[in-house]
């Protein structure tokens, strides 16, 4: 252990003569090792936590996440073709094609995310803030699998500088910078990412055949070969057509349209609570990110109170909505209350992207009236605007904008206390 | 009386939950979402009814004055009733005050002999710096090589000459330490063997006017031993408190315990609070520890007002006791003391000589032996560490760090330095110059910590050795309500750190400026994740105000 500290303390760059690569050394260093500071003035023992766990604590939540949205990719498109129809048929080629979607997903958003952040510090002179850790790990689950990434790299860029940076980086920025990144998608390219219709890897649409597989990589010939050894099943070439309405709209679309009942023909039930359907890439599996909410709850790191009223707030609306859609099946606003939970992205939103310290309110009184406003934003956005067929990402980045309005209120209350009380 | 009371409130309510099921039972329902709602509503109902019922009961019991005595009046156990509250004290309800929030560092190296042991230092020194509100070089009255009695005038202020500062022991000065810009930063006198002690006229207490009571404890030197809030300086000549309070227990890691410290002095202590109530037309409160056993001379104190305290760390800070028992506000004046400076302002009554004695508390994982020690302000503290410090380990030299004070509010003297003059406590603590592998994501030593991150957890009774080390870099601020969770101050600390950086003079005073001090808020930096200088950022905005006037 000592002769590698040793040999990374003489390889540091220059401070002054090459600060990028000081920068960068000192995001990596910082990573490899704790820093050796010790504490002057103030308090002399400091609390084992610091932000880098705090940060890691998330992505380690979102791990159940990225495995089974992984294997989803794969599965979701042969389910599409019609081969290798049962969960676990074709195992190996599900996971080698739904890594090959992620991995250049992940790549991507990483370098580029990255890259801006270490340029930003090494221009500011400070040390690297870990913010991005989390953003750069929920971007690829909040992306559908076949999104360019040329795509991903522009809105990636945007987020992190118009969102971040401009406003002076880590704990500074006013929105969620990931679910930025998903809106610059959205309203840039709308049609890559409308989530009217459902996403499936690797399904293009021919004029004349209609919906078919494309032509397979080189890198899944690369899997092929390796397969080829072993005497797996192989990709092949690719060029099979999509199994008859397989593609169409999703739970969402469909709810909006026919009604609870059409959806349950289409979906069953245990497929979207368990996340076996098409979707962005790590959304879709409730109970794997009941997982990831329930390590972030008990290791106390996500607030309990803007989840609980975000569900609160969410129920209560659905619940009039029930009451309110009288006879009328086919409406949306007939859809349970507690199904509309398990359709769409609900817990992924309450899980990961409205717990954000940063851009929730942060009083405690202010967080049950940022959570419960989200809850009840985004199920109108979703069942009463016609426009947009998911409400979370969007209610979410509106109660941002008004949460330093919420914590306004909530201070000039302790204040007004305060002066009453003299 | 008391528990009769319990089981009947309990049975009521069970017995009102069982009346539903049984209506639920007769009426033979199938089930069914509409029948579980309405039943639902009708359990719901019925609680909106007791809960209004028993509150306007509470309020009549109230008005007719009914609940003086803290008794539950109410249908309903409340929560103390039901689980007891862990407090020991037979005291009225609105004097006890249960604090939820807060967080006890556990630590290493607590003294548990009660034994006061009797170790002579060679050096005392006072320290200018030790008291906030004063010009950085005050004058200096006497001269090297000159000798001093114990209580005899040191220096002065030069903007308030009428408050003394005076010599703890009798002997010789040996020395006058410059620190920057030529301030005085010690003055250090070599204690001689046989103590011997400035005479006073002997003051009548019972006859004496306030402002003849004040000039007297300003001459004799015990006025400086009082601090004044908001900003918690030196208290002010001129002013009248609106009430002084005393906190008579240390809930700070490693601290020493109050009942060792007034052992044999309980009268000294019980004069002394008489000589405060002279000072203020309000009251004199002592706050008390709820949930150990305090000693008879703080629960049988006279004319004073005590209340009761449970909780963690800071529930023993004073200002955490001022906001729950009667908070500063906006143009209030307050005086705080520590117990040790009551008894020394009532010995000056008892034994007419000017006291320095206190007990203090050598404590810390490195030492040997933690113990108490008897001695005098600003004792040095070189003689007490000898052959008890723990200066090699596995055959590696250990790099120490001396406190005086607690691990929070602590300043580093060196082994060879002097005690503060308001500390009762020395603290040794190891230097964490390391760097650790992966030392964020898997910490291989047992660090202490509020995060539930850490299997530390669920070990609450697990003492720590803890280090130096900051375990991480300093950030902005990210996560919220941290602070909240373990100050019980109805503060937004964030939000009035964040006003003091903006320099923002209407929200820090809105938010609660007044009620701070740096002792309180260092808890909310020792959790603070991203390493910000909390007590460093409070007193910038506590001296902007005080410039403001």
């Amino acid at each position: 252990m000592k002769p590698l500290l040793k040999f990374i303390k003489k390889i540091e760059p220059d401070k002054k003569k090459s600060p990028f690569l000081h920068t960068l050394f000192d995001g990596f260093f910082t990573f490899l090792y704790s820093p050796d500071s010790t504490t002057k003035g103030g308090v002399h023992i400091r609390d084992g936590m610091d932000l880098k766990r705090t940060m890691v604590m998330v992505v380690l939540a979102m791990q159940a996440c990225y495995l089974l949205g992984t294997y989803n990719i794969g599965h979701q498109h042969f389910a599409a073709i019609g081969e290798h129809a049962g969960l676990f048929e074709g195992f190996h080629l599900k996971l080698a094609y739904g890594l090959i979607k992620l991995l250049p997903i992940f790549i991507v958003a990483h370098v580029v995310g990255l890259g801006i952040e270490f340029w930003y510090a090494s221009k500011k002179g400070h040390a690297i803030e870990e913010g991005f850790l989390v953003t750069g790990a929920l971007i690829p689950l909040i992306m559908p699998p076949d999104l360019p990434l040329w795509i991903l790299a522009v809105s990636v860029a945007f987020a992190v500088i118009i969102g971040k940076e401009a406003f002076g980086g880590t704990g500074m920025n006013i929105l969620n910078v990931a679910l930025l990144c998903r809106v610059f998608v959205f309203f840039a390219y709308p049609t890559e990412i409308s989530g009217d219709e459902v996403w499936i890897a690797g399904i293009t649409k021919d004029e004349n055949l209609g919906y078919m597989a494309e032509n397979y990589d080189w890198l899944c010939g690369i899997a092929d070969s390796i397969f080829g050894w072993f005497g797996w099943s192989q990709f092949g070439d690719g060029g099979a057509l999509v199994v008859e309405g397989y593609t169409g709209a999703t739970p969402l679309a469909i709810a909006a349209k026919d009604g609870w009942a059409e959806v349950t023909n289409k979906y069953s039930e245990a497929n979207m609570i368990w996340g076996m359907i098409p979707g962005s890439i790590g959304e879709t599996s409730k109970p794997l990110i009941l997982l990831g909410a329930a390590i972030l709850l008990i290791t106390g790191i996500a607030s309990w109170r803007v989840m609980l009223s975000m569900f609160i707030g969410a129920a209560l609306v659905a619940m009039g909505m029930n009451a309110i859609a009288g006879f009328d099946t086919t409406s949306f606003l007939a859809v349970p209350w507690y199904a509309q939970f398990y359709m769409g992205s609900f817990f992924f939103a309450m899980a990961f992207m409205a717990t954000d310290p940063v851009t929730a309110a942060s009083t405690n009184t202010g967080k049950w009236i940022y959570g419960f406003m989200i809850g009840a934003v985004g199920m109108i956005v979703r069942v009463l605007n016609p426009a947009y067929p998911e409400g979370w990402m969007l209610a979410i980045l509106f109660m941002n904008v008004f949460a330093p309005l919420i914590d306004h209120y909530v201070l000039e209350a302790n204040i007004k206390k305060r002066l009453s009380r003299a | 009386m008391k528990s009769n009371n319990i089981i009947i409130k309990t049975s009521l309510l069970f017995s009102l939950l069982f009346f539903a099921e049984v209506v639920n039972a007769q009426a033979g329902m199938t089930g069914g979402m509409s029948n579980w709602i309405l039943i639902g509503l009708g359990i719901l109902v019925l609680l909106i009814l007791l809960f209004v019922g028993d509150s306007l009961l509470k309020l009549e019991a109230k008005s007719i004055g009914a609940d003086e005595a803290g008794e539950n009046y109410s249908i309903l156990p409340n929560t103390g009733e039901l689980f007891g509250s862990g407090v020991s004290v037979n005291a009225p309800a609105q004097k006890v005050h249960v604090l939820k929030q807060g967080h006890d560092i556990n630590l290493e190296g607590k003294a548990t002999d009660s034994t006061v042991h009797n170790v002579q230092a060679r050096t005392f020194s006072i320290k200018p710096t030790d008291f906030i509100g004063l010009q950085p070089i005050p004058k200096v009255t006497v001269a090297v090589g000159e000798t001093v009695k114990a209580g005899d005038v040191i220096f002065y202020d030069k903007k308030l000459p009428d408050i003394k500062f005076c010599s703890p022991v009798s002997g010789e000065v040996l020395e006058v330490k410059r620190g920057a810009k030529r301030s005085i930063a010690e003055i250090i006198i070599l204690a001689d063997i046989e103590q011997s002690y400035r005479e006073y006229e002997p003051l009548n207490l019972n006859q004496a006017s306030r402002d003849e009571l004040k000039t007297f404890l300003a001459e004799s030197g015990v006025w400086p031993m009082i601090k004044q809030r908001p900003y918690q300086i030196l208290a002010d000549l001129e002013a009248t408190p609106r009430d002084i309070f005393i906190s008579t227990f240390d809930t700070a890691p490693l601290a020493p315990d109050s009942n060792v410290i007034v052992k044999g002095r309980e009268e000294a202590f019980q004069a002394g609070l008489d000589v405060l109530g002279k000072l203020t037309d309000g009251k004199v409160y002592l706050g008390i520890d709820a949930a150990s056993n305090p000693s008879g001379a703080f629960t049988n104190a006279l004319n004073v007002d005590k209340h009761y305290f449970k909780g963690k760390h800071p529930a023993g800070n004073v200002g955490v006791q001022i906001h729950h028992i009667k908070p500063i506000n906006a143009g209030d004046v307050v005086w705080t003391l520590g117990v040790q400076e009551v008894i020394s302002i009532g010995s000056l009554f008892t034994a007419g000589k000017f006291d320095a004695e206190r007990v203090i508390v050598l404590a810390g994982a490195e030492l040997e032996e933690p113990k108490y020690i008897r001695t005098k302000i600003g004792a040095s503290i070189g003689n007490f560490l000898a052959e008890n410090i723990v200066e090699v380990e596995d055959g590696e030299a250990l790099s120490l760090r001396v406190l005086s004070g607690d691990v929070l509010t602590g300043s580093d003297i060196g082994s060879n330095g002097h005690l503060g003059f308001f500390d009762d406590q020395i603290t040794v603590l190891q230097e964490g110059a390391y760097n650790e592998m992966f030392g964020w994501l898997l910490p291989l030593a047992p660090r202490p910590s509020v995060s539930r991150t850490f299997p530390g957890f669920l070990m609450p009774s697990l003492e720590y050795r803890a280090d130096t080390n900051t375990h991480g870099e300093k950030r902005a601020f990210v996560v919220t309500g941290q602070y909240e969770k373990v100050l019980p101050m109805d503060i937004y600390v964030q939000h009035l750190m964040k006003s003091i950086l903006v320099n923002d003079y209407e929200r820090m005073e809105g938010l609660g400026l007044y009620e701070l001090a740096e002792e309180d808020v260092a808890i909310c930096e020792f959790v603070c994740t991203s390493k910000q200088p909390l007590q460093s950022i409070l007193r910038e905005g506590l001296d902007m105000m005080r410039e403001q006037g």
